[in-house]
């Protein structure tokens, strides 16, 4: 049967890793490449690598970045950040990512992830989701409280620009996630903007929501510290769990957190 | 020709530097089959694939490849199939009606079932049928179309060894696990479903199995 994923995510800004981290036997600055393979090591699933620079300058690693990674990595590898077209998609996969994840450019226009499905499959193709919890009081980010009809009362919001900017109840999270599907995603990438760098774990009741209307895999992010958090993403319908911090800030190595999930009666891949 | 040469077909429509940096990984020199007289002097070839069975078949005869890589598949010759590669080796695919493939496997490709999630993307257990030819193990998978076990009789008559993997429905009342194809092998040509350039160690250990076997002979 197919195992749950563990993905460790490396955000990557003019060619170095940024979060934070206190890695054993790596070096604190952060090197993708260093970092990725020590997470094969560990018995990783996969690698998610997002360039998170601001500036087109800044992104000209991004190739080398996954090239780098590629040469020593047996496993998939998702890349992300800067995708406007699908130009740019083909240059990611032609130098070693598997699959590319899209997320402002797909909001702002939509039929890119037709595009995407279409010229390199929906195995390919991930949408990047950031979704921000709307309060029943809210008048949101973006002042769209009156989209009639597209947002419930504890509905989330889509938010772009790495959270920047909200499109409140007029694009709801989970009628996006939806849609992509229907473009012809093939996976969804489901941040809670809420819980990102939190600790306090992953937003189930969004993982739920969204699994309910998305057939496709789905891979939760943001929230998680404790391994607890990854078994109850699991239960609340996520395939893989993504995260960062959790494998940075302890001396828990990937290995370690799967063989705990394993024990408690989750389908893991163990080496 | 260097005995540590492989080569890997190369429509420059298919994803391939995942493919070419595991066999690189495995000291063998990569060298891009673009053309029939590559496919037929190629003393080992990779076919990988993603896409479409249709838009595959069309990019092999565009570059001239399609009828060489047919002869070349029906001989027994030394070939790994990827992916879409498996499916390649089937009668027909429902992924791309009216299409014949190579027809190899006496077998349909069909869409995975509603009641798993589709694309399946995930490492999943590869477990051999009858003889150990592989070891059992995890292999990474992406893929939304598949050889149905309901056809593995058929395919195991035409002298294919089978392994196989199943899929646990996570809804609705179908409780029957579903099973499937996940690599075959028939003397020098083997196929996996599955991605064995991205499935860590067990895959690697496949590649290595596979470049290190007895090269070119009859089926």
């Amino acid at each position: 049967m197919l195992t749950h994923r563990v993905i460790p995510c490396l955000d990557v800004k003019g060619g170095r890793v940024v979060k934070g981290v206190r890695f054993q036997g790596l070096r604190d600055a952060g090197d993708p490449v260093e970092r990725a393979l020590a997470y094969q090591q560990q018995g990783a699933d996969e690698i998610v690598v997002l360039d998170v620079s601001a500036t087109v300058e800044a992104r000209s690693h991004q190739t080398e970045v996954i090239a780098g990674i590629r040469a020593g990595l047996m496993l998939p590898l998702t890349a992300g950040g800067g995708v406007r077209v699908a130009d740019d998609a083909a240059r990611l996969l032609e130098h070693g990512a598997d699959k590319v994840a899209v997320n402002t450019a797909a909001v702002a226009r939509p039929e890119l992830i037709d595009e995407l499905a279409a010229r390199f499959g929906s195995q390919c193709t991930v949408v990047s989701i950031d979704a921000r919890f709307l309060h029943e009081d809210t008048t949101g980010a973006s002042g769209c409280a009156s989209g009639a009809g597209a947002g419930a009362p504890g509905d989330w919001e889509v938010v772009v620009r790495a959270g920047r900017e909200g499109l409140g109840r007029a694009r709801s999270a989970v009628a996006w996630a939806h849609e992509v599907v229907e473009r012809g995603a093939g996976e969804i990438l489901l941040t809670s903007w809420d819980r990102d760098g939190t600790g306090v774990g992953y937003d189930l009741d969004l993982i739920r929501a969204v699994s309910a209307v998305a057939d496709v895999p789905i891979i939760a992010s943001g929230g998680a510290r404790e391994v607890s958090h990854l078994a109850e993403a699991f239960e609340a319908g996520a395939d893989a769990v993504l995260a960062a911090t959790i494998f940075h800030d302890d001396e828990r190595t990937v290995s370690e957190i799967k063989q705990r999930l394993a024990e408690q009666g989750f389908a893991m891949r163990l080496e | 020709m260097s005995a540590r040469a492989v080569h890997l077909v190369n429509t420059r429509v298919a994803n391939i530097a995942s493919v070419r940096a595991a066999l690189a990984r495995l000291d063998h020199d990569v060298i891009d089959a673009t053309s029939a007289e590559h496919v037929e002097r190629a003393e080992r070839l990779v076919l990988p694939g993603v896409g479409t069975p249709g838009a595959a078949l069309e990019a092999l005869e565009n570059n001239g490849m399609r009828a060489a890589l047919g002869e070349r598949l029906a001989a027994g010759r030394a070939t790994l199939c990827i992916c879409l590669g498996l499916q390649l080796l089937a009668e027909r695919s429902d992924e791309s009606p009216g299409t014949a493939l190579f027809g190899l496997l006496p077998a349909p490709i069909t869409r995975l079932p509603r009641s798993v999630r589709v694309p399946q993307l995930g490492w999943n257990l590869v477990r051999a049928r009858d003889d150990a030819w592989l070891a059992a193990g995890y292999a990474y998978y992406a893929n939304s179309y598949c050889l149905s076990a309901e056809h593995f009789a058929a395919v195991e008559a035409a002298g294919f060894e089978i392994a196989e993997s199943e899929l646990v429905p996570r809804r609705g009342d179908v409780t029957q696990p579903v099973r499937f194809c996940g690599a075959v092998r028939r003397g020098a040509l083997w196929a996996c479903q599955f991605h064995p350039e991205l499935s860590g160690r067990f895959g690697a250990e496949l590649l290595r199995a596979w470049l290190g076997a007895e090269g070119d002979g009859a089926c």
